[in-house]
């Protein structure tokens, strides 16, 4: 039987035991990080961004330190890559991609949307991103500074969206509620 | 850090992968254009080494932002790049 013909579970039950006989990981860290990896979603991410929104101190932090904002609304960031945060403003409108593979803040997003791995996406975010936001009915004025943010290196980034007109008095629930994937990659903006 | 924001810099025009087997963080299509840096991101170990599990000595890494208008002829002025790239990839205009 070749490596390829071995069933899956059965060699992932082989890596964990000669992972843990090797004193590399413990099975407690694995269970931990499983545990991590499935709890990530969209959600930790609009969580997170609802806080900035009605939290000065916190906005302040996750601009600053965005590993530390993650962790401060206990997301394991533990063994991460350092997560970076871009407000988007009346003046500059960040769009996240990687061109070189697929980096994502997986760690507050999840799994990133089948679309941002498409080859379609990546060469055209950098080569014409208002054509590619117009694509998600994304339309921004001329006068808004568009940064397209390739990912190429250590870091995650994730985009800290406008606080739309109409929100005014919301709960941060409510607030979280209308944060989509999209308006933290920035393809997308929130809206009532 | 050699550099502080707001410095120009140059994408080194190399091309690596044409000697040989390697792994690069530095996008194709930046290679030999102008930018300007943004900010300092801290250092990291070199990925070209980690890659292939050699010793990996930490280089600074840099946010450098390029007008799209560098970069493509139907770029606007306006609108710009913004990429992670290490010091040894950059260079005095």
């Amino acid at each position: 039987m070749t490596l390829i013909e071995t069933d899956g579970e059965d060699l992932l039950a082989a890596i964990r035991k000669l992972l843990v006989a090797k004193n590399l990981v413990t099975e407690a860290e694995i269970a931990e990080r499983q545990q991590a990896t499935d709890n990530a979603s969209p959600g930790q991410g609009a969580k997170m961004v609802a806080r900035a929104w009605t939290d000065p101190a916190y906005k302040a932090l996750m601009l600053e330190d965005g590993t530390k904002a993650a962790e401060a609304m206990n997301i394991p960031m533990r063994g991460m890559p350092p997560l970076g945060v871009l407000e988007n403003s009346d003046e500059v409108h960040n769009l996240i991609v990687c061109t070189l593979c697929s980096c994502y803040p997986r760690a507050v997003l999840g799994y990133p949307p089948f679309w941002y791995k498409s080859a379609a996406y990546r060469s055209r975010a950098v080569r014409d991103p208002r054509g590619l936001l117009g694509e998600f009915r994304t339309t921004l004025p001329d006068t808004v500074k568009i940064h397209v943010v390739d990912s190429t290196a250590d870091y995650r980034w994730m985009v800290l969206p406008k606080r739309p007109a109409g929100t005014e008095g919301w709960s941060v629930e409510q607030l979280a509620a209308i944060v989509r994937e999209g308006d933290m990659v920035g393809v997308t903006v929130p809206s009532v | 850090m050699t550099y502080a924001p707001g410095d120009p810099v140059v994408v080194k025009n190399d091309w690596p992968e044409t000697r040989g087997p390697v792994h690069i963080r530095t996008p194709h299509y930046l290679r030999g254009h102008k930018g300007q840096i943004l900010r300092y991101l801290g250092d990291h170990p070199n990925p070209e080494d980690l890659a292939f599990a050699r010793p990996a000595a930490k280089h600074p890494l840099y946010h450098v932002t390029f007008p799209m208008n560098e970069l493509w002829p139907e770029g606007r002025a306006n609108d710009e790049l913004v990429v992670e790239l290490y010091e040894h990839w950059l260079e005095r205009p």
